[in-house]
């Protein structure tokens, strides 16, 4: 009965000995700092002439439009998210119940969509100030006109109106599971509607506020269209126009890198809010009943609620389908260059949610724990880390990625003889990016899928003779088969709708429809961009029609 | 008769933030082939981490677990637990929800051929009187039921030994009484060697040929249930016996109406 006497492989096989599985794990893991780490070295190594010259003629106004944007697009969504939030779950009124879910619209809607449309609706010769004009009596522009929207804010505005769902779904869930008990204790110690809002739930909603926000700041932050169609000089932008205008990667870097620290900000507040959500949701559910609203009061509360729905997505998406009918009925097709684009959409789309969806797989079964001693869990280390990408904003991603993939095909050149640019001059590159920046959103579905598995399933599995690898085949993945699908979706449409990342690492004269829109746009030729910008949104649908289900039970 | 199951001196620990807690210390006993064995306690005594030693899902940090004279668990060995020849019966069941009874029994079966895997788990299903739900999905059956199915997968691959974790918690008190009695038909008319973890006395004393009656991750006496009742080795075992069996009667009046 000694231990030397044993087969070898019984000594290498124990439960804990998924070696295979963690080193996946750990390899995406190190994939996703790779290019954080590029950045910094990027940007550590270059010489100071860069570094001084961009501290005096580039960061300040861009630092400054960017904490203006910031904190315009904070205020802006914090008071719309948390204002419908507040005004559906204690209030009714009629339409309420549509409104519930309509208010989430403006998530299909990406920001370069929306400011393309609104460049074009607010037009001083557009449809809405030609409307006001005649309504006003004036005939001329010269005489009549709104603020020029392409401003900082303009830009707050239009950021504003589709990214507060993020802080209303947030609040939304919060309120939904929290309210009844703590809000009816306040009104029996005498707080009156307006009281019960700002001494209880607002200071309740304040965790979900924050993680709302951070998620609404970090898109802003990823924003490249928007802040460029409407002429706002923001740290992104900056990133690339010194790297795609003045092919000075370094500086790139150098202002990437000063990007990253407002990211881990943003991320630390997030955080944050999520802990203090962890305590407070340890309270049973049960929704708050609603006051009936009447007369000119429901009035107030139908028009106040369907404001941020008609802004965010009825005006833009009614322009697109009217711009679209006109193009399709003018020309009757659609041109070759736009199909084109669509079928690249598709293809790298569809490679990169498998990808994703493969990757999150590895690390979120390497993360599970077979054994309930266990203390630290270094597959869920990895997972963490793996999952930092949806924090980086495509533009850093992509500066960070530069460096690396172009070593890389070089090496691939000399060592295999290949000609021309493996990663780079294909969609290989993209696909990268995409996996990263979305790996979140697979890694986060699967953990959800696999802890509602009970972990006796594996064990059972196991004593009846079958590995790791042939139970994840065998049980673990047909009972994951909706996760998987709900996170394919999401990554799907997030692919598709990528600009930032896919405008500075794409091959040569290859268009995505968000790429080719902001080519439309930045050539100021509107011909087939609202064709382009409307297949988007109405594939952004899907996962707004998702997450309603799924997060607002729209049910009941 | 040959031991079958020997643990000798382990000891079992959890990590926590502040270091290792033992969970089970020097705790040592054998079984031989063929018998039913009970840890007997109250929650939190260890039973079940004893348990998930020794089919592999826990590390052994001292001593060594064998079965039929192998070493599959110590400090330095361990073997994993699809290797390791073991069959469990999970308090929840742990049924596939995606398969049907059927399926599950075959699941365990994959070395066979069709046809001898088909004839295999007719003849579990048979034995458990289950043939007639082959088809049901766990969902669509009783708790009992489902405690058959999970009985007849854990034996189909003929494990050498059986593990039963609180197998009948689940039950109402009326069903959980006959399938105990049923459970033991069964492994003795097929001869295998089980251990069965419970806190509840009447289900120990109803299947098993030697009981272990713990308290804090130790073993005070391992015996037969003759002489539990009647030689206690001290005044713990014989009040939790007594205790126990108060408990058991009282829960059957109830169950009676009464």
């Amino acid at each position: 009965m000694h231990t030397d006497t044993l087969p070898r492989s019984w000594r290498l096989r124990g439960p804990e000995r998924g070696a295979g599985w963690l080193a996946g794990a750990a390899l995406i893991a190190l994939a996703v700092l790779l290019p954080l780490g590029a950045l910094a070295w990027q940007a550590l190594h270059a010489d100071l002439s860069h570094w001084s010259h961009l501290a005096r003629y580039v960061l300040p106004q861009a630092l400054a439009n960017t904490a203006m944007l910031l904190a315009g697009v904070g205020v802006l969504v914090t008071l719309l998210g948390t204002g419908a939030a507040w005004l559906v779950t204690a209030y009714e009124f009629p339409s309420r119940r549509i409104l519930t879910w309509a208010l989430l619209l403006p998530l299909a809607v990406p920001t370069y969509i929306i400011a393309f449309a609104y460049l074009d609706l607010l037009h001083p010769i557009g449809p809405i100030q030609t409307a006001i004009r005649a309504l006003l009596g004036y005939d001329s522009p010269r005489e009549f006109r709104l603020p020029d929207l392409r401003s900082i804010h303009g830009a707050i505005f239009v950021l504003g109106f589709v990214l507060y769902p993020y802080v209303y779904l947030s609040t939304r869930v919060m309120f939904m599971t929290q309210a009844a008990s703590l809000l009816e204790a306040a009104r029996t110690l005498g707080a009156g509607r307006v009281g019960v809002f700002v001494r209880v739930a607002l200071p309740l909603a304040r965790p979900a506020i924050a993680v709302g926000a951070s998620l609404a700041l970090l898109e802003t932050l990823n924003d490249i269209g928007a802040s460029e169609f409407l002429g706002v000089q923001t740290l992104t932008v900056s990133v690339y126009t010194t790297w795609i205008t003045r092919s000075d990667l370094a500086s790139a870097a150098q202002i990437a890198l000063t990007m990253l620290v407002i990211v881990v900000a943003l991320i630390l507040l997030e955080r944050h809010g999520r802990k203090r959500q962890r305590y407070a949701n340890t309270q049973r559910m049960r929704p708050m009943q609603p006051r009936r609203l009447r007369g000119g009061a429901a009035l107030l509360a139908v028009v106040l609620g369907w404001i941020p729905v008609l802004l965010g997505f009825v005006a833009p998406a009614w322009y697109l389908l009217v711009e679209t009918y006109k193009r399709l009925h003018l020309v009757g097709g659609v041109s070759h260059q736009l199909l084109n684009g669509l079928s690249n959409t598709l293809i790298v789309a569809f490679t990169a949610t498998v990808v994703t969806l493969g990757c999150g797989l590895v690390v979120a079964w390497a993360g599970r724990s077979l054994r309930e001693s266990a203390r630290f869990n270094p597959g869920r280390a990895c997972g963490r880390i793996a999952s930092l990408g949806y924090a980086v904003p495509g533009t850093v991603l992509a500066i960070g990625l530069l460096m690396p993939f172009t070593w890389i095909d070089r090496q691939l050149g000399t060592v295999f003889g290949l000609q021309g640019l493996l990663l780079m001059g294909s969609m290989g590159a993209l696909v990268c990016a995409y996996t990263m920046r979305f790996l979140a959103v697979s890694v986060g579905g699967i953990e959800a899928g696999l802890s509602r598995i009970p972990p006796s399933l594996e064990q059972a599995s196991r004593l009846l003779g079958e590995s790791a690898s042939g139970t994840l085949r065998r049980v673990h993945l047909p009972l994951l088969r909706p996760a998987l699908a709900a996170g394919a979706l999401l990554v799907f449409v997030d692919a598709m709708k990528e600009l930032p990342a896919t405008l500075l690492l794409r091959p040569l004269n290859f268009e995505t429809l968000a790429t080719w829109l902001y080519a439309e746009a930045a050539r100021g030729t509107y011909e087939e961009g609202a064709v382009a910008a409307l297949a988007i949104v109405l594939a952004g649908l899907l996962p707004v029609i998702l997450l309603a289900r799924t997060n607002l039970k729209m049910g009941h | 008769m040959p031991d079958l199951l020997e643990l000798d001196r382990i000891h079992l620990a959890y990590d926590t933030p502040q270091g290792l807690r033992p969970v089970v210390q020097d705790l040592s006993l054998t079984l031989p082939a063929g018998h039913i064995g009970c840890l007997l306690g109250e929650s939190g005594c260890g039973k079940t981490t004893i348990l998930r030693a020794i089919a592999g899902f826990e590390p052994v940090r001292a001593g060594h677990i064998a079965l039929d004279g192998t070493v599959i668990s110590s400090p330095s060995v361990q073997v994993a637990p699809e290797l390791r020849r073991v069959g469990m019966m999970f308090q929840d069941y742990a049924l596939f929800p995606h398969l049907t009874a059927a399926q599950n029994v075959a699941f365990g079966l994959r070395k066979l051929g069709k046809a001898q895997r088909a004839a295999r788990v007719r003849e579990m299903l048979d034995m458990v009187g289950l043939s007639a739900s082959a088809d049901s999905y766990p969902h669509e059956i009783s708790g009992g039921q489902q405690q058959r199915v999970a009985l007849a997968r854990a034996l189909a691959p003929s494990p050498d030994l059986l593990l039963l974790d609180e197998p009948f918690s689940n039950l109402d008190v009326d069903t959980r009484e006959r399938l105990a009695f049923e459970v033991r038909d069964i492994l003795k008319s097929t001869g295998h060697t089980a251990i069965l973890v419970t806190h509840n006395q009447a289900e120990a004393f109803a299947i098993a040929d030697r009981i272990g009656v713990m308290s804090d991750g130790k073993i005070v006496q391992w015996d037969t249930p003759y002489n539990l009742h009647h030689h206690p080795a001290d005044g713990f075992v014989r009040d939790f016996v007594r205790r126990e069996a108060l408990t058991a009667q009282r829960q059957q009046a109830y169950a009676r109406g009464m």
